[in-house]
C-alpha cells in the first residue's frame, strides 16, 4: 500500500476511534454524562489520539529508516570497480540505480524481462516512460535496482504488518481503559500542550537548521580552500570554466564582495537615514492626525513592494537615468552601478527607519518635551536638544535593523549592481556583493563537490553571522530603550 | 561702592539679553521653519519615490494588456489534413501549418508567392506562434476542414511594438525594424479591418515562451498558488500554536527568552539564507524534487512563520485578562479558556498577520532562485511535487531578457503581482477595521 493510502486509512481509523470512544463513554454511564470525569468529546479525542499517534510515529520511523536501509542495500550490491571510485562518483551511480528502480516500476512484465535480460536499451526505454537517466545503464545497475525493488516491497509489507499490530494493541488498550473515571480531558490537554511546545520549538529548529546546513558545507569548503584565501584574499576568481577538473582551485577573496556590500549599504543608508528620520520626526511631532494617518501607510507601502520590483525599477528606470544624467555632466556612469543599487535600496528601507523611529520618538515621555518647551525652547530646539538625544539609542537600533536589511538584500543588487567584483571606492562603477555571488554560484549546477559551489555556503554563513550580530545588537538596544521609558 | 557699580551692569545686561533674544528670536524661528520644511521635504520625497516607482512600472506595462491580432482568412484544404483521403487526428497534428500560414498571409496582403524575399518579409508580420494557433483551431473545429476560415492570429512582436508606438514610423528605414514595404502592408491590413489591437488574453492564459507576443504568467500564477497553499496550510497552524504556547502557557525562563530572541532574529534574517537552508535541508537532505512548489512552499513557510507569530502574539496580548479570568472563574480549564475564548477574540488579528505574511511570501524571489526555480517551466504544475515557477521568479527571468517586448511583459507581470498584493493588504486592513475590538 502506498503512503498516501495508509495515511487515509489512519485518518479513517482515528475518526472511528473518536466516534467509538465517545459513544462508549456515554453508554458506560447509561447516558448520565455528569458521571463522566470529562465531557464525552474528550473521551472521543482521547481515543482518536491513542490510535493515531502511535501509527503516525510508525509511519515517520519508516519514512526516515527505509531510505537509509535501502541505500545500504544498493551500496552492498555495487561491484568492486564501483567501490574503488571516489565518493561523489559512487554517489552518482547509486542515485542512478534508484532512478532505474523507480523507472522499472513503470514497465509492464514483458518489458521488465527484456530489461533484466539486457535485450533492450534500458536508458531509451525509461526515457520514453518519462524517467531520464544521466548515463548509460550497466547490467549490474539493473541487478541492483531489482534487489532494491525487492527489498522495498519487503519493507512495505513489513510496514503494513507493524501498523496493523500497533493498531490492534492500541485498540485493545483503548477498550480496556475506557472507563467513566478516565481523566480524558487532562490527557488530551497534555497532548495539546506537547503539540504547542513542538510548534514553538520550530523557530529554534530553523535557526539550528540554518547554522548546521551551512556549517557542514562551509567546513568542507575550507578543507579545499585555506581560510586565508577566503577571508584575506582580495581577488575573486572561482575559475568556473574548470569546474570538476579538480586541478584549479581558484581565488575566493571575500574582501571585494564584502566591500561591494558595505559600499551599497552605505549609499542606501545615506539616502534612507535623512529621509526616514526627518519623515519620522515630522510625523511624530508636527503632523496633524490626518496627515499622519495618510502619510504613514503610504510610506509603508514602500516596505511591502517586493524587492524584485525595486530591482526592475533600478534596471530600467534609475540605472539609465543616472547614466544619462552622468553623461550630461561628462561623468562615465555604468548602467549597473553601486550608486543605482544603493539609491534604490535606500528608497526600499525608508519605511524601516521612519516607522520604527516614529514609534520610538512618540514613546519619549511628554514631560521631557513639556519641560523644554516651558523653558522657552522652540519646538525644533526641543526636538534636537531633548527628544532626539533621549530617543537616540532606539533610533540607532532602527538604523542597524535597516542596515541588516540592506546587507542581506538580494534581488536589487542582482539586477542593478553588476556581477564583476570590484574593489573600488567610486560609486559610479559596477560592484558586486556577497548575495549576488551566492545566487550566481548556486543557481544551475548543484553537485556540492567543488569549491565553486561550496563557497556559496561559506558566503551564506558570513552573511548570516553579520546580520545576526547586527540584529541581536539592534534588538537589544531597542528593547533596553523601551524598558527605560516604560 | 557696590551700589554705584551695580545699577549699570544689570540694566546694560538686561538690555543686551533682551536685544539678543529679540535678534536671535528671528533666526530661531527661521530655524524652526527650516526644520519643519525638512520634515515635509522628507515625506514628500518618500511619496515622490513611491509615485515614480508606480508611474515607471505602469507606464511601461499597461500596453501589454493589449495585443495586436491579425484576422487571417485561412484556406484549410482537405488534402492537407488527410491521409489517403481520410481526415485523421494524426494528419491534423502533422499538417504543414507553416505553409498554410505562408499562403494565407501572402494572399491576404496580395504579395507575390514566387518572390522569396517578399514572402519572407510578409511572414515577418505574423508571429511564429500562428502555426500553433491554426493547429489548435483545426483540432477544435475539424468541421472547418475544406473551407476558408477567418482565424485571429498573433502579429509579430515588432508589428505589435509599431502599433503601440514603441517603434516610430518616422525613423529612417535602415534603422527601423520594419521596412517601408511592410508598413504599407500593415496599413493595408489596418484599413481592411484585419489588423488591430485587442485585449490580451495570452498573458493570463499562457506560460512563458521564448516569443514575447505569446508568453504569459498563467503557469507562474499556478505555481505561486500552490506555494501559497502550502504556506497557508503549514504556517498558519504552526504559527498560531507557537504563539499560543509562548503567550499563554510558557513560563518566563531562559528557554522562552531564547525562543523569543530567536523569533525576532529570524524575522530579520536575509531571505536568501532561507533559500540556502531549503537547498541543503529539503532538497539535498530530504530529497524533495528540485524547483517544486512543495520545497518553495516549505522555505516560504519558514520565512513567514516569524511574521505570523509576532502578529498573533500581539493579537493574543490585546485580549484583556478579564476574559481569561472569567472563563477560569466559571470552571473552564486553561486550555478551554484559551481555545474557546481568547483565540476566537484574537482571530481578526491572526488573520491580518497571516495575510500580511502571505503577501510577503508571494513577492519573495531570492530563496526561490536558490532551490532551482529558474528553470524554464511551461507546463502547468499538476501537484506541489511537479516543477513549478512563481510570479516573482518569472518577473526576474523576463527582466533579464533583452527584447523590447519583454520589458512590457515584465512590467505587466509586476502590475498583476502588485494588484494581488494590494488586494491582500486591503483585505488585511479591512479585516482589522471591521472586526478589531478595543477594550
Amino acid at each position: 500500500m502506498t503512503t498516501g493510502l495508509l495515511l487515509s486509512v489512519i485518518i479513517v481509523l482515528m475518526v472511528a476511534a473518536f466516534l467509538y470512544s465517545r459513544t462508549r463513554a456515554v453508554q458506560l454511564v447509561a447516558g448520565n454524562v455528569k458521571k463522566l470525569h470529562s465531557r464525552p468529546t474528550y473521551h472521543g479525542s482521547f481515543g482518536a489520539l491513542l490510535i493515531g499517534f502511535p501509527l503516525v510515529v510508525v509511519m515517520l520511523f519508516w519514512m526516515i529508516a527505509e531510505p537509509i536501509y535501502l541505500n545500504n542495500i544498493v551500496h552492498g550490491q555495487m561491484p568492486d570497480t564501483v567501490n574503488a571510485l571516489t565518493d561523489s562518483e559512487r554517489g552518482l551511480i547509486e542515485s542512478q540505480v534508484r532512478s532505474i528502480a523507480n523507472g522499472l516500476t513503470l514497465l509492464d512484465a514483458p518489458e521488465r524481462r527484456q530489461v533484466s535480460e539486457g535485450l533492450v536499451d534500458t536508458r531509451a526505454l525509461l526515457a520514453e516512460k518519462g524517467v531520464p537517466l544521466g548515463s548509460d545503464v550497466q547490467r549490474y545497475m539493473v541487478a541492483a535496482a531489482d534487489t532494491y525493488l525487492e527489498r522495498q516491497g519487503l519493507s512495505r509489507t513489513l510496514r503494513v504488518g507493524v501498523l496493523v499490530l500497533v493498531a490492534l494493541l492500541a485498540g485493545f488498550y483503548l477498550v480496556r481503559n475506557l472507563t467513566p473515571e478516565l481523566r480524558a480531558r487532562n490527557l488530551v490537554e497534555l497532548a495539546v500542550r506537547i503539540a504547542l511546545i513542538t510548534a514553538s520549538s520550530i523557530a529554534i529548529l530553523t535557526t539550528i537548521g540554518i547554522v548546521l546546513s551551512m556549517l557542514s558545507e562551509t567546513i568542507r569548503f575550507f578543507n579545499m580552500v585555506p581560510l586565508s584565501n577566503f577571508f584575506l584574499g582580495t581577488v575573486w576568481d572561482p575559475r568556473f570554466a574548470n569546474v570538476g577538473s579538480g586541478t584549479e582551485v581558484g581565488q575566493y577573496g571575500l574582501i571585494p564582495l564584502l566591500w561591494g556590500t558595505v559600499l551599497i549599504s552605505l549609499i542606501a543608508l545615506m539616502v534612507a537615514v535623512p529621509i526616514g528620520l526627518f519623515a519620522a520626526i515630522y510625523m511624530a511631532e508636527y503632523a496633524s492626525n490626518r496627515v499622519r494617518n495618510t502619510a504613514k501607510p503610504l510610506l509603508e507601502i514602500l516596505a511591502g513592494i517586493p524587492t524584485i520590483v525595486y530591482g526592475f525599477f533600478a534596471l530600467v528606470t534609475v540605472g539609465p537615468f543616472f547614466r544619462d544624467f552622468g553623461a550630461t555632466l561628462g561623468l562615465d556612469v555604468s548602467a549597473r552601478s553601486a550608486l543605482t543599487a544603493g539609491v534604490v535600496m535606500g528608497i526600499m528601507i525608508i519605511p524601516f527607519i521612519s516607522s520604527l523611529s516614529d514609534d520610538i520618538i512618540t514613546s519619549v515621555p511628554r514631560a521631557m518635551r513639556e519641560g523644554s518647551l516651558g523653558l522657552g525652547a522652540t519646538k525644533s530646539e526641543t526636538i534636537r536638544r531633548v527628544v532626539l538625544p533621549a530617543a537616540l539609542p532606539g533610533i540607532v537600533g532602527a538604523i542597524l535593523l535597516a542596515a541588516s536589511r540592506a546587507i542581506g538584500e538580494t534581488m536589487i543588487v542582482v539586477l542593478a549592481a553588476g556581477v564583476a567584483p570590484n574593489l573600488t571606492a567610486n560609486p559610479l562603477e559596477a560592484v558586486t556583493t556577497v548575495t549576488v555571488k551566492i545566487v550566481s554560484q548556486l543557481t544551475g549546477d548543484t553537485e556540492f563537490t567543488s569549491p565553486q559551489t561550496l563557497v556559496a555556503f561559506a558566503l551564506g554563513l558570513t552573511l548570516f553571522t553579520m546580520t545576526l550580530i547586527l540584529n541581536i545588537y539592534a534588538l537589544y538596544i531597542v528593547r533596553k530603550y523601551r524598558e527605560q521609558y516604560d | 561702592m557696590t551700589d554705584s557699580t551695580q545699577p549699570s551692569r544689570p540694566t546694560s545686561g538686561r538690555k543686551t539679553i533682551g536685544e539678543a533674544m529679540k535678534s536671535s528670536l528671528k533666526s530661531r524661528y527661521a530655524a524652526e521653519k527650516r526644520f519643519q520644511a525638512y520634515g515635509i521635504i522628507a515625506i514628500a520625497l518618500g511619496l515622490i519615490f513611491l509615485g515614480l516607482l508606480f508611474y515607471s512600472i505602469i507606464s511601461r506595462g499597461y500596453t501589454a494588456f493589449e495585443q495586436t491580432i491579425i484576422d487571417l482568412p485561412v484556406d484549410l484544404p482537405r488534402a492537407e489534413f488527410s491521409v489517403d483521403g481520410q481526415v485523421t487526428d494524426e494528419a491534423i497534428s502533422k499538417a504543414n501549418y507553416s505553409k498554410i500560414v505562408r499562403e494565407a498571409i501572402v494572399k491576404t496582403v496580395g504579395a507575390d508567392l514566387s518572390n522569396r524575399g517578399e514572402v519572407r518579409k510578409v511572414l515577418e508580420l505574423v508571429s511564429r506562434e500562428a502555426s500553433n494557433q491554426i493547429r489548435n483551431f483545426v483540432a477544435e473545429n475539424p468541421d472547418a476542414i475544406g473551407t476558408t476560415q477567418i482565424i485571429p492570429v498573433l502579429a509579430r512582436g515588432d508589428v505589435d511594438s509599431l502599433m503601440k508606438g514603441q517603434i516610430r514610423r518616422d525613423v529612417d528605414e535602415s534603422r527601423r525594424q520594419l521596412d517601408d514595404q511592410q508598413l504599407v502592408w500593415i496599413d493595408q491590413l489596418i484599413e481592411e479591418g484585419r489588423l488591430e489591437k485587442r485585449f490580451n488574453t495570452f498573458i493570463f492564459t499562457e506560460g512563458p515562451s521564448s516569443r514575447a507576443e505569446s508568453s504569459g504568467i498563467a503557469v507562474a500564477v499556478m505555481g505561486s498558488a500552490f506555494m501559497m497553499g502550502v504556506v497557508l496550510l503549514l504556517a498558519l497552524p504552526i504559527g498560531v500554536a507557537a504563539s499560543i504556547y509562548l503567550e499563554e502557557f510558557a513560563p518566563k525562563n531562559r528557554w522562552t527568552d531564547l525562543i523569543e530572541v530567536n523569533i525576532n532574529n529570524l524575522a530579520a534574517v536575509p531571505s536568501i539564507v532561507y533559500g540556502i537552508l531549503g537547498l541543503a535541508v529539503f532538497i539535498n537532505y530530504a530529497g524533495l524534487p528540485r524547483s517544486s512548489a512543495i520545497v518553495g512552499g516549505l522555505v516560504l513557510t519558514l520565512m513567514t512563520l516569524p511574521t505570523i507569530i509576532i502578529a498573533t502574539r500581539a493579537a493574543l496580548r490585546a485580549v484583556p485578562p478579564s476574559i481569561r479570568e472569567a472563563a477560569l472563574g466559571v470552571g473552564a480549564s486553561k486550555n478551554q479558556a484559551v481555545f474557546h475564548h481568547v483565540l476566537p477574540l484574537a482571530a481578526p488579528g491572526v488573520m491580518t498577520g497571516t495575510i500580511i505574511g502571505l503577501a510577503q511570501a508571494l513577492g519573495e524571489t531570492a530563496p526561490l532562485l536558490m532551490i532551482g526555480m529558474v528553470a524554464f517551466v511551461n507546463d502547468f504544475p499538476t501537484s506541489p511535487w511537479s516543477p513549478a515557477t512563481a510570479v516573482p521568479v518569472q518577473i526576474f527571468l523576463w527582466a533579464n531578457s533583452a527584447e523590447r517586448a519583454f520589458v512590457e511583459r515584465t512590467s505587466a507581470a509586476i502590475i498583476i503581482l502588485l494588484v494581488f498584493l494590494i488586494c491582500m493588504n486591503a483585505l488585511a486592513v479591512f479585516l482589522r477595521r471591521r472586526f478589531e475590538q478595543r477594550w
